[in-house]
């Protein structure tokens, strides 16, 4: 079913009796071409290009719990490509690319709001550093602009400028940046996917893999062996527990990020600001509520949930440049496990099993990432080699000394 | 979360710098020919279990010793807390005796 205004319009004198279901809820067959494990952002997006781009059709994504109950749904939902190292900036262009045209390609209303990131430096070096990064993101076709102290605040008049501690000096802008209704980004997919054939299976966990001989030949879940040419690992947070079952050690750490929001407010931020000085970030959602995070915790967990120091830190930063946010009450908080990788940057690669991929190290920018991951994935997948733009992304990326460490802080992944 | 110290008594988490896995104190010794691969999977790669962790945990803002802090990774909860050193010791004394 093709959703447009006018089937809106329809439904709407019909009194919504048309409206069909937006995936099929199949039993797993015995084979497929290609199984992917987790039903989150990346998983979903997997399959869409797969079935959409590369024509693979044979394909079940197998999702331990409900559609969207990971990171996907639980992310600040901001999306950007400012980074600054020529492994990483081409490939978060090319995902902020497709989700310019994510809605067309999907049929699908997924908020896209390309509202402007704008991200706030407090004095001279922390310019030239936003200076040097503003040229690498247009080097790889994106677009920054640098705004000086008057051009913000006519942007943003709210901002703390005379801040004894950090003066707000200009901001280093993407205006192509924004954020995205998250669940939509699930939903849109798995439907895109599973119109193509793709089955979507829920509540479906897998245990462990079927391997012979240093091959991979599918996987044993909750409802049984099931077979398969490629098997496909995707689950964020859960990497090393699944990969573990195949006798892998991964370069990746659990930690959990916790997120905020306030009670609904009329529109007040415009745009996704970033303190500079400290780990801050915020958007206001459609509702009205003014969404943001900081720092993770930083310490291995698998809870979901952190605990109050962050919670301090994190209203402190809000604080710092924002401080109106101190009228808000906080409304909800909740924290996510992410797949926190030794240089901070994720991997899309083969496996020293032979049909075994492996996705994941998304730390906590995996959201922006959605498009491209899933996308290059799908293209390794179908062809066996590395997609241009994801080609830095190599599990033996340590053992070669290729490491790609935007921070450089080293293998402490809690500093990422 | 508070990390009970052996002589400080019930401490608050922010006193700490967390380091990671206990496995680190074991670091490969640097003999000719090197092992890199033994020191590729020290420096980077992590058993990252869901459950039963033994951590280092830095007490910085207090006596500054470093503790092995066994620690459930799914409900937080701290079952053990020793001094790093005593650890080793016994972590040494197992792994000579077998
Ligand atoms: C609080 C918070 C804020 C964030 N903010 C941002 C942001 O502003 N911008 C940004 O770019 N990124 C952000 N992120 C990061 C982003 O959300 C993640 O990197 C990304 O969602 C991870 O990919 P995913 O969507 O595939 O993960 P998930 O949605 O977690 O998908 C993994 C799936 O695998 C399933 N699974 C696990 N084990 C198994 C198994 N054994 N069998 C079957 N299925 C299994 C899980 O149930 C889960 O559904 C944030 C994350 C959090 C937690």
């Amino acid at each position: 079913m093709k959703y447009s205004a006018a089937k809106i319009f329809l439904e709407g004198i019909f009194g919504n009796r048309g409206w069909r279901k937006a995936w099929r809820e199949p039993q797993p067959k015995k084979n497929y071409d290609v199984i992917i494990i987790g039903g989150g952002g990346h998983g979903l997006s997997t399959a869409y290009y797969l079935s959409n781009v590369y024509n693979i059709n044979n394909v079940a994504v197998l999702e331990k719990g409900w559609l969207g109950s990971g990171n996907i749904g639980r992310n600040t939902t901001i999306i950007r490509s400012n980074y600054l190292l020529p492994e990483n900036e081409p490939f978060y262009e090319f995902s902020l690319k497709l989700w310019e045209g994510l809605e067309q390609d999907t049929n699908y209303n997924s908020m896209v709001s390309q509202r402007g990131v704008i991200n706030i430096f407090h004095s001279d070096p922390q310019r030239d550093a936003f200076v040097r990064r503003g040229n690498a993101m247009l080097l790889s076709g994106a677009d920054a602009d640098l705004l000086d102290e008057n051009a913000l605040r006519k942007l943003c008049p709210y901002l703390d400028f005379e801040n004894a501690r950090f003066p707000v000096k200009g901001a280093l802008m993407q205006k192509r940046g924004g954020t995205v209704r998250h669940d939509a980004v699930a939903w849109g997919y798995a439907r895109g996917a599973d119109m193509k054939g793709v089955d979507i299976i829920q509540n479906c966990n897998v245990e462990g893999f079927i391997i012979k001989n240093g091959v991979c030949s599918g996987v044993r879940t909750s409802k049984g062996d099931i077979q398969a040419k490629k098997v496909a690992s995707c689950v964020a947070g859960s990497s090393s527990q699944v990969m573990s079952t195949a006798g892998i050690r991964l370069p990746i750490e659990s930690h959990v990020l916790q997120a905020f929001v306030s009670e609904g407010l009329k529109p007040i931020l415009d745009n996704v600001i970033t303190f500079g000085a400290g780990h801050f970030y915020v958007s206001q959602s459609d509702k009205g509520g003014l969404v943001f995070g900081g720092d993770l915790d930083g310490y291995n967990s698998y809870a979901q949930r952190g605990n109050l120091p962050v919670v301090e830190d994190v209203c402190e930063g809000g604080m710092a440049i924002i401080p109106m946010i101190g009228r808000a009450r906080l409304l909800r908080m909740w924290g996510g496990v992410m797949d926190m990788s030794m240089d901070g940057s994720p991997f899309i690669d083969r496996t020293h099993i032979d049909g075994l991929y492996f996705n994941g190290g998304w730390c906590y920018g995996g959201f922006k990432a959605t498009p491209a991951s899933g996308y290059c994935y799908a293209h390794l997948l179908a062809t066996d080699t590395p997609h241009p733009v994801a080609r830095g992304y190599k599990l033996d990326r340590f053992r070669t000394g290729n490491l790609i460490d935007e921070k450089g802080v080293g293998a402490q992944p809690n500093l990422h | 979360m508070i990390i009970p110290h052996p002589y400080l008594g019930p401490r608050d988490a922010c006193e700490f710098v967390y380091k990671g896995d206990a496995e680190l104190v074991f670091r490969p010794e640097r003999v000719e020919p090197v092992d890199y691969d033994a020191f590729h999977d020290y420096l980077y790669l992590r058993q990252n279990p869901a459950g039963i962790h033994k951590e280092l945990w830095y007490h910085e803002y207090g006596d500054r010793s470093w503790l092995v802090v066994t620690r459930n990774t799914q409900t937080h909860e701290i079952l053990k807390v020793e001094f790093a050193s005593n650890y080793i010791s016994k972590q040494k004394n197992r792994k000579s005796n077998v």
